[in-house]
């Protein structure tokens, strides 16, 4: 069954979207849209570097990405400069380099288009045990810290005095968004990622009452677009990720129709 | 005048507070600075059980520092601050702002940082007075309705030691007298400490037992009467709010000084008259 290309990119596709409606949610509460955008730019750095050094390309994306968020934080100390001054910098700045790099160095042959907007349909045995391993560690990691992540974000002085260690589960979270980037960008691309965090969890946002129901129905909601974009894709012959991504924008908006339509019956 | 109220220890050597006296909090020559820029220096204060403080002070004075800087919250540069061994505190933070992209119950506000059962979360919230809204969004709460459930969540701790800084805020002028009543029966009731920040003046004088006039470095200390007429804080707050104070001031003189007799409208016009001549003689010595 797993010799079918169109089940591996089926099963990385879901595994990857059930970790990314979860932490997708808290970058949506955080505002943090940008940053998973600046750290997935600078992913084509480590995809180059990654090569250079002939290491999986995907290790060398998690190193990068675990620096520009480290680089992220450092940039905060800086009053003088606003965050999404540093951010856009960042982003442009690693996504220039990655280029350069990529294009300049002798014998690097690099398929920009499948690391732009991803090449589920490449997924390998391979790499299908490495998302699933990862999915698995993630989702644990996000579970242990759930509740002290949760009132770091909803207030960190109030979490801080009692007694979350308010910077150690930021990290944490900085670590696993830079994680899930590395994963995928296989699936969506680098340009595309952020869209597979925040749509989800802006779509759930309309079904949930609580935080816990809004990370599953995110889950679920980004299973339906990975479904539902292999199906268009197959369909169209239209390119993967961006599938994904349209059949997730798609969701959200038939969910903001139904919602509205039904919260204006209840009113009425 | 020499600062001889600072610390409030002089209230317990005046016998007011009991011989038990369990400390909560405390700061010893405190200094904070951020960005190079001193915020606190020199400050020592405590907090024991049963008493309620009051920081008081104008913006940007460190009211709020002052507070982290005792709950751990900002790094200290000089000094100390802290809480004492074992003491657990509940915390309502100047800004607490829930928007509606977060789907937050005021029932899963409740255990926000620990797990409590069903009936603790419902008895907090009905003794507040807002056992109403247990299932309202946090999001569309009004400021008096947020204040009250987040001291709710504080008193579900069970806490030793209150803090709120700037209480009631959002807060309309009847339902802020109601709310500093109730800080006060949670006090009486519970032993609690409680640590308040306010520049609202005049209610939260009434409703204290020590104050702390605070400007970067505590200006004056004492219980409400002595600190509203020290030099210090009429020169911060200036003569109006001087004024607006004579009236609580004068009111709690009668409470200890004429022991039940009856007050007069001749006894208010003296009172205030005394109030004028004080305030004003003390404008002509600050140059």
């Amino acid at each position: 069954m797993l010799d079918d290309f169109l089940v591996r990119a089926l099963l990385g596709g879901i595994m990857v979207a059930l970790v990314a409606g979860p932490l997708g949610c808290f970058v949506v509460w955080r505002r943090m849209a940008y940053f998973g955008d600046t750290m997935a730019h600078s992913g084509l750095l480590g995809v180059s570097i990654g090569l250079l050094l002939a290491v999986q390309p995907i290790i060398g994306v998690a190193v990068v990405v675990v620096l520009a968020a480290l680089a992220l934080f450092w940039l905060e100390r800086f009053r003088w400069l606003a965050s999404d001054t540093a951010l856009g910098m960042l982003a442009h700045g690693s996504l220039a380099v990655g280029l350069v790099v990529a294009a300049t160095v002798p014998g690097l042959r690099i398929d920009l288009m499948s690391y732009l907007f991803g090449d589920i349909l490449a997924i390998g045995k391979g790499d299908l045990l490495w998302i699933g391993i990862g999915a698995i560690v993630a989702l644990s990691v996000l579970a242990l810290i759930w509740r002290d992540l949760l009132a770091a974000t909803v207030q960190s002085d109030l979490a801080k005095a009692e007694g979350v260690p308010v910077a150690r589960v930021r990290l944490i979270f900085a670590l696993l968004v830079a994680l899930l980037i590395a994963a995928a960008m296989k699936i969506v691309g680098i340009l595309l990622v952020t869209a597979l965090l925040i749509i989800p969890a802006a779509t759930a946002r309309r079904l949930s009452g609580s935080p816990e129901a809004m990370a599953v129905w995110a889950g679920l909601v980004g299973c339906v677009a990975v479904t539902g974009g292999l199906g268009l894709s197959l369909w169209l012959d239209s390119p993967s990720g961006p599938s994904i991504v349209l059949a997730a924008i798609v969701a959200f908006l038939l969910v903001l129709l139904v919602t509205t339509f039904r919260s204006k019956n209840a009113a009425a | 005048m020499t600062r001889t109220l600072t610390g409030l220890d002089a209230g317990a050597d005046a016998g007011r507070l009991p011989a038990d006296r369990r400390v909560l909090a405390s700061a010893q020559a405190l200094a904070v600075a951020c960005d190079g820029r001193s915020v606190l220096s020199g400050v020592d204060m405590e907090i024991a059980a049963g008493e309620i403080v009051t920081i008081i002070g104008p913006n940007g004075s460190g009211k709020t520092t002052l507070v982290k800087a005792l709950l751990g919250l900002v790094p200290v540069t000089r000094g100390s601050a802290g809480l004492a061994d074992g003491t657990r505190i509940g915390y309502v933070p100047q800004r607490f702002a829930v928007d509606a992209v977060l789907p937050l119950s005021v029932n899963r506000l409740m255990t926000l940082t620990a797990r409590a059962d069903s009936a603790a979360i419902a008895a907090a919230l009905d003794r507040v007075g807002v056992g109403h809204l247990r299932q309202a969004d946090v999001a569309r709460l009004s400021g008096g309705e947020t204040q009250r459930v987040l001291l709710a969540r504080a008193l579900l701790r069970k806490p030793d030691l209150l803090v709120l800084d700037e209480p009631v805020q959002g807060v309309d002028f009847a339902g802020e007298a109601a709310l500093y009543a109730l800080i006060g029966e949670l006090r009486d009731e519970m032993g609690l400490g409680v640590l308040m920040v306010s520049h609202d003046l005049h209610v939260v004088m009434a409703a204290t037992d020590q104050v702390l006039c605070l400007n970067g470095h505590i200006c004056c200390a004492g219980v409400p009467s002595d600190v509203s007429r020290h030099p210090e804080f009429l020169r911060l707050f200036g003569r109006q709010a001087a004024a607006t104070l004579a009236v609580y001031r004068h009111e709690h003189d009668h409470d200890h000084g004429l022991h039940g007799e009856v007050v007069t409208d001749a006894d208010h016009d003296h009172a205030n008259h005394d109030h004028a001549g004080h305030d004003h003689t003390h404008d002509s010595h600050r140059h």
